[in-house]
């Protein structure tokens, strides 16, 4: 059956289905990659992810907004998805921490979104399809022919170098809590705030650069540990963060990455990367630990992953390699170490804002391996 | 690590009978149970006293044990046995203090017995408040996490529990260790208060301790359920948020899943403290919930308690997330991890993750306060509700109007009919949690009340009552406009049912139903895939909605459309899943698609497991016909059962059939002929069968005529009800009158009234009929005499005082009314015999209460065989392939067959100061049975798995009316020879010496304390110097004097948990029960064994 258009704006997929519904947030139209997450909680951390840039996000769980937007959550200091997709706005706010409504905050961003019915419908239809091009049109002025056009000229998502529109511009430093103990580079490649909080609550010194820092500019602080973040985009294109993660391998300083991080470093040993189907996007999957076996739920984001063996260790040129886990649901690379060198990363997020907490454990890993940088393992593994 | 090879065979224990606080769920758990460990390969041994149960049917366990879950008995089970394992943690509380008390004897270590899927020192550290506190206060603290305990003191006496009180500050409420379903538990306002719950708690208490707490009413209240395994890998399976703030028992609250007023931050916190809390506990491997209030205004958050077992709310979870805890916890019991167990509903991601839900759900209590006349209708701490209703939808509002409906009571929905009233008397109305709270607030609304003013009143959370003023906005968009597609679209989006928006707009359910197929506004079907679409789903668990896309799988096999009986309530229970769950099973194996619709998250019938598809609907009319149009849409539908889930569904069977649905076995038109009184009656006059004289009236003058007719006392109800609802029997004009003004307003149905025949004995028959042949199940005889509904009564079969030629008119008198009435499939059939005359009571063409016990007793599934014959199949064919006997029947059992003694257990713990006397209204929650050689053996241990044990010594108090002063010197002799202390009222007393017993006599309550101080009996049965207590009722109720000393008597001996007889029919049987004891010839016998003696 066709359901009844109530609203009169529109989601327009690359392949023509459309989607109808009511304007949700700002009015316009924008345009972005499709894409949907499953996490029933923390949708202010979700918006305000930089790894969303570009992206047009669908929340699968139905009621959005019923804790409103409050001055603590905020992974970074804007919204970023392109547009927002949900069912059930909430039209009361409701925690004692909130400052504003959703609705109000998407609208203050001028972010563009759509409340409509058939969430599930789009989940199912990128679950079969893929990940593609969307556009949102909160008053659709022409035909949907040329709606559809106008989603198919926007910028596709493979090939597309997104990190240094999200990066600092410049350099600053998150001061360690307590007692420092170490001085940690951390590469803004779309880093959210979480991450370097839970470093700084681990006694680093937290030194975070901008997407386009080359090895020299890295190596100039002297940390005792370098970390590459998360990110949006297509990893192969880029190249300046591979060049730089080289020179940090070069020089023997420890290395962590999460995220687009670990495909940073899986580019800088060789490997390829892919785009998957429609990506991992939520706070509910497996990720076992090949070591321990050990199950971690964990909170994913990534559209592309790594491509590397999984039936034991593999040649780098830094040595010998491994995946060190895998997730559960599809066998996907979650992460890789080095067998000789001090230099690790994982696919998905420890910080988890929003998300389980099971993998925090990964930076007391890192900051296991500053400690002990003549070893390749972390201390107390996860 | 992987699944364990050193042990064989396991035993499992069930929960016992049906009772507030642990009903059906812990079915669902055990039976997940015990097929998943049949399937690894595992000897399974079961104890369970509840024969109405799935689990204890012979097929699901190597070792069926129907007997009385007592740490006595369950030794002797062990000990024949020799189980390698014992696995006590899906039975709910009673498996776990079975198991504890298991330990502490020394019973386990002595007969090399593992405990599996739980530990003693965890189980004691959940239970045990003080060290659990300690355990919150140091995970916090190393974790660096919010979380605290509630300011509290553990206290052992009254005077501890003032002196805390004082320092904690009133309100404080009062929580006895180690009770189930927060029996004994409340709010002391005051140090009355105080005195009266804190004494009632400690008494509760098998360790006679009570914890009294800050007060925390009103805070938010969440609930997580948990899953860790032997390498430590935790999930958190669900997220379930009370709508009733604290103060109201969980089981009593409307919750929601998930959480709904959570950010992640709040969230991420509480999932680390249950993760903790579980770790620190040591809660090995298995299920938890874990359950916490928030303060709404700082978010302070406080562990409140963790259960080491599956539960009701795990039950729950399952159905709301498809994850199947028990069946997951059973499995990690045995040694496998999370990632080693395939998710079923996906096949291809392991366990090891936390489900993703794109729906809401929602679930609603179902309470039967109008059987307990008097009983206090505030919710409180202390459970009350007898059963539960479950809805999904793709909104809140859409699943919350869902569940309303499925509660299948008047009343239960919003309705904008008529006037609300008065806005102040409403919200006043509002502040004292009470069914249907959430409708009172939806007529708040309607009067004008504000959010704010509402928040005031209720504590409920803001969020939520804006979803009440987005349903009110609706509900006036409706009454408002024209019903286009658009308005219509939203409508049903938002959950209104097509009744009513017909109430709204003045027409009539089927104009609208009518309007909306002609614009094509039917729901979609969803998947429950536990992962938001994320990946394919394999197993067909749908819920309707109005969304874009349906799911329903394309089939070609001929489908079968079971509706199962909706949430429990007294008198339609578990007894009814288990047909229907029969049927499904039988069905599938006969090469049908079976297919099920229900909407109680307790049962077997809606584990995801158990049919073909599963659909998790209300059983209204319009829900089930637009079930029944999916189906149709994607393949043949061969038949719908109507007959299997009691009342519910065959109060459906002839709309069905009017709107063109395949109704299989009994048609509806016969449904009617039973169910009609004239036209009964004239079945029955062409038999020749004789019925208690009677008649049927609308007006108060009418009943009057008939009842003068036929003289009194007469037996009134009104007609097309089960479990007795609104029967009474009645001695005089007045009461008659009263009895039919209150009848009006209860019921559209006219009202039967019966000549009551005093002094008959009650025979219950279940029989199948193929349109040839009869199979008669079994009969029943009741051990009470007539008056007492059948679902209260205990009863016998074989029946032990019926001869065969009693039997064999009984044959034919069922045959007749089966051939008469045109059954195809069950029938039950109540007779009362006086004088040597049988009477035909009334007759039932569905699926009974008592299919599961016959069929447990007499070694048949009558319900699948049931199912086969609706189908189609006949009795002779059934006989040949041996799912019936090749010859004879359940008339027919060898004359040494085991006697089974059915007893049923009601719930007056929960419901102080209701009186305990049976009459015609059914009030039993659930039963169990007695299986043993003899009557009196048999009787003893239906006493023992439903009320506790019978005394074999000390003092028994006799007290009856004057009608039964002859029938009780025999076995009040018999006490005394037993060496019981013989206490009594005088008149009784007088009796009794008249007859060579000597009874001390004892004041009565309206005597008051004698001149030197001599106590009454009441003080006396609440000192304890009471062991048995005989007490028959006489005088009319609510009146002074006889009735009234009976009626303190019964409560202070169910305040003291004393047996307490109050049938001279019943302590004739407790007396050859006592015997039996005293002789030491208490065995046991498994049902397989059982069923080889009966059928080879």
């Amino acid at each position: 059956m066709t359901l009844a258009t109530t609203g009169t704006a529109v989601l327009v997929l690359e392949d023509g289905r459309v989607f109808h519904g009511t304007p949700y947030g700002a009015e316009g139209e924008t345009f972005g990659e499709m894409v949907f997450s499953t996490g029933m909680t923390g949708y202010q951390e979700t918006l305000t992810d930089p790894s969303y840039h570009r992206q047009i996000v669908a929340m699968t769980a139905p009621h959005i907004g019923n804790t409103g937007v409050n001055d603590e959550d905020p992974e970074s200091s804007r919204i970023w998805v392109a547009g927002y997709v949900v069912r059930e706005p909430a039209r009361v706010a409701s925690s004692w921490r909130s400052r504003r409504s959703l609705d109000e905050e998407l609208r203050r961003q001028g972010v563009v979104g759509i409340a409509m019915p058939g969430t599930r419908a789009l989940t199912r239809h990128l679950r079969e399809r893929g990940a593609m091009r969307a556009g949102v049109f909160t008053s659709p002025a022409a035909p949907v022919e040329e709606l559809v056009e106008k989603v198919r000229s926007s910028p596709a998502m493979v090939g597309a170098d997104l990190a240094k529109e999200v990066s600092t511009p410049e350099p600053y430093v998150v001061p360690a809590h307590g007692e420092k103990r170490f001085t940690v580079a951390a590469v803004d490649l779309g880093i959210k705030a979480m991450t370097p909080y839970r470093m700084a609550e681990r006694g680093c010194e937290v030194h975070v650069l901008p997407a386009s820092a080359t090895a020299a500019d890295i190596l100039a602080l002297d940390p005792d540990g370098v970390f590459l973040s998360n990110g949006p985009g297509d990893p192969a294109t880029a190249d300046y963060a591979v060049e730089a993660v080289t020179g940090v391998l070069d020089a023997g300083t420890p290395v962590f990455g999460i995220c687009f991080g670990n495909q940073i470093l899986g580019r800088a040993l060789g490997l390829g990367t892919y785009k998957l189907r429609y990506g991992h996007r939520g706070v509910n999957q497996p990720v076992q630990d090949r070591r321990t076996g050990k199950v971690d739920i964990s909170a994913h984001n990534h559209g592309f992953a790594v491509q590397a063996p999984t039936d034991g260790p593999f040649d780098t040129p830094y040595g010998r390699a491994e995946v060190s886990h895998v997730n559960l649901n599809d066998g996907c690379v979650e992460g890789l170490r080095l067998l000789d060198r001090p230099a690790f990363s994982v696919q998905y997020h420890p910080e988890a804002a929003a998300g389980p907490h099971d993998a925090a454990g990964l930076f007391d890993e890192f900051c296991a391996l500053m400690a002990r940088p003549g070893t390749t393992e972390g201390g107390k593994s996860v | 690590m992987s699944k364990r090879t050193d042990i064989e065979s396991i035993m499992v224990i069930g929960s016992g009978p049906i009772v507030i606080g642990q009903a059906c769920e812990f079915d669902y758990s055990g039976t997940q149970a015990c097929r998943v460990l049949r399937a690894e390969g595992y000897r399974v041994v079961l104890v369970n006293s509840n024969p109405a149960t799935i689990m204890t049917d012979p097929e699901f366990a190597d070792a069926t044990y129907v007997e009385p879950i007592t740490p006595e008995i369950v030794e002797k089970i062990i000990a024949r046995e020799r189980p390698d394992a014992l696995l006590p943690t899906l039975g709910g509380q009673t498996a776990l203090n079975t198991a504890v008390a298991l330990h502490e004897a020394g019973v386990l270590k002595r007969y090399g017995v593992e405990l599996i899927g739980a530990d003693i020192d965890a189980i004691q550290a959940g239970e045990n408040r003080e060290l659990f506190k300690r355990i919150v206060a140091k995970v916090a603290a190393e974790h660096g996490l919010n979380a605290e305990s509630a300011r509290s003191a553990i206290c052992h006496t009254l005077p501890e529990c003032l002196d805390a009180a004082a320092g904690l500050g009133y309100p404080v409420v009062v929580r006895p260790s180690f009770t189930m379903g927060g029996a004994g538990s409340g709010f002391a306002y005051d140090e009355e208060d105080l005195h009266r719950i804190a004494g009632a708690g400690l008494d509760a208490s098998p360790t006679t301790e009570v914890l009294l707490e800050e007060s925390i009413l009103g805070w938010k209240e969440y609930e997580l359920e948990v899953m860790r395994d032997r390498a430590d890998n935790v999930v958190i399976v669900c997220s379930i948020e009370n709508i009733d703030p604290m103060g109201v028992h969980t089981g009593d609250s409307v919750t929601v899943a998930p959480a709904m007023t959570l950010t992640d931050r709040e969230y991420q916190n509480m999932r680390d403290v249950a993760i903790a809390v579980i770790r620190e506990v040591g809660v090995d491997t298995g299920g938890c919930n874990i359950q916490f209030a928030v303060d709404p205004r700082t978010g302070r958050m406080i562990v409140i308690e963790m259960n080491p077992r599956v539960s009701r709310s795990s039950a729950l979870a399952s159905k709301a997330t498809g994850f199947p805890i028990a069946k997951i916890a059973a499995k990690l019991a045995v040694g496998y991890t999370l990632d080693q167990i395939p998710n079923d509903i996906t096949r291809e991601t392991p366990a090891s993750f936390e489900p993703s839900l794109d729906y809401v759900v929602v679930k609603v209590p179902r309470f039967a306060f109008e059987k307990f006349a008097g009983a206090d209708q505030t919710l409180t701490t202390h459970m009350k509700s007898v059963g539960e209703a479950m809805a999904i939808g793709r909104s809140f509002p859409e699943a919350l109007q869902k569940a309303l409906r499925s509660l299948e009571k008047k009343g239960s929905s919003f309705g904008w009919a008529g006037d609300p009233g008065d806005k102040d008397a409403l919200l006043s109305a509002c502040r004292t949690p009470h069914d249907g709270r959430l409708r009172t607030m939806q007529q708040a609304i309607m009067a004008g009340a504000t959010l704010e003013e509402l928040y005031e009143a209720t504590s409920i959370d803001p969020w939520f009552l804006d979803q009440l003023y987005l349903i009110d906005e609706e509900a006036r968009a409706i009454g408002a406009g024209e019903l286009t597609l658009a308005a219509l679209t939203r409508a049903k989006g938002h959950g209104f049912s097509d009744a009513q928006i017909a109430e709204i707009r003045g027409v009539t359910e089927p104009e609208v139903r009518a309007l909306r197929h002609g614009l094509g506004v039917r729901p979609v079907y969803n998947t429950v895939d536990t992962c938001a679409a994320e990946f394919a789903a394999k197993t067909p668990y749908l819920y309707s909605t109005y969304d874009e896309e349906t799911e329903v799988p394309y089939g070609d096999r001929p489908k079968v459309i079971i509706l199962g009986s909706g949430p429990n309530r007294i008198g339609q229970g578990i007894e009814f899943d288990y047909a229907c769950v029969h049927a499904s099973f039988e069905l599938s194996a006969a090469g049908y698609e079976t297919v099920m619709v229900n909407c109680n998250p307790e049962t077997v019938s809606t584990d995801y497991d158990t049919s073909d598809r599963l659909y998790f609907e209300p059983l209204t009319l319009e829900d089930v016909l637009e079930v029944v149009h999916a189906e149709q849409q994607t393949g043949p539908v061969a038949g719908v059962i109507v007959q299997l889930g009691g009342q519910t569904p065959l109060g459906l069977a002839q709309a069905l059939k009017d709107a063109g649905v395949p109704v299989v076995g009994t048609s509806p038109e016969s449904i009617h002929l039973a169910e009609e009184r004239g036209a009964f009656g004239r079945v029955l006059a062409e038999a020749g069968l004789p019925a208690p004289k009677h008649g049927t009236a609308v007006t108060v003058e009418e009943a009057r005529a008939i009842a003068e007719e036929i003289g009194y006392p007469v037996l009134v109800r009104p007609s097309y009800v089960l479990g007795g609802a609104g029967m009474a029997i009645v001695y005089d004009e007045e009461t008659l009158s009263a009895y039919m003004a209150r009848a009006g307003a209860a019921s559209d149905h006219p009202v039967l009234v019966d000549r009551f025949l005093d002094e008959a004995i009650e025979i219950d028959v279940d029989a199948l009929y193929d349109g040839e042949e009869l199979y008669l199940g079994g009969v029943m005889e009741h051990i009470e005499e007539a008056g007492i509904h059948s679902g209260d009564s205990a009863c016998a079969l074989p029946p032990i005082t019926l001869g065969g030629f009693d039997i064999k008119r009984i044959r034919a008198a069922t045959e007749a009314i089966a051939r008469g009435v045109g059954v195809r499939g069950l029938l039950n059939v109540q007779y009362a015999m006086l004088a040597n005359v049988l009477y035909v009571l009334e007759a039932n063409p569905r699926a009974s209460r008592t299919v599961p016990f016959v069929s447990k007793a007499t070694a048949v599934p009558l319900a699948k065989a049931a199912a086969r014959v609706m189908m189609g199949t006949t009795i002779a064919a059934l006989r040949s392939e041996g799912m019936l006997p090749a010859e004879g029947d359940g008339g027919t059992l060898p004359l040494d067959a085991p006697i089974a003694v059915k007893e049923a257990v009601l719930p007056f713990n929960r419901f102080r100061g209701v009186d305990t006397i049976l009459g015609p209204e059914m009030r039993s929650t659930g039963e169990v049975m007695g299986i043993d050689e003899v009557f009196g053996t048999a009787y003893a241990k239906s006493q023992s798995a439903s009320y506790g044990s019978l005394p074999t010594k000390g003092r028994a108090f006799v007290s009856v009316a004057n009608r039964d002063k002859r029938a009780m010197i025999f076995p009040v002799k018999a006490l005394a020879d037993l060496g019981f202390e013989i206490l009594a009222t005088e008149g009784t007393a007088e009796v009794l010496r008249r007859n060579g017993v000597h009874a001390k006599i004892v004041r009565k309550q309206s005597d008051g304390v004698g001149t030197d101080g001599e106590p009454t009996i009441v003080t006396r049965i609440l000192d304890g110097e009471v062991d048995l207590i005989v007490n028959t009722p006489f005088g009319s109720p609510g009146q002074s004097g006889p009735r009234l000393d009976g009626y303190e008597i019964r409560t202070a001996a169910v305040l003291r948990g004393i047996p307490c007889v109050t049938t001279v029919q019943g302590l004739g049987a407790a007396v050859q029960g006592i015997q039996a004891i005293a002789a030491g010839s208490v065995g046991v016998r498994s049902l397989q064994e059982h069923a080889q003696r009966l059928r080879g």
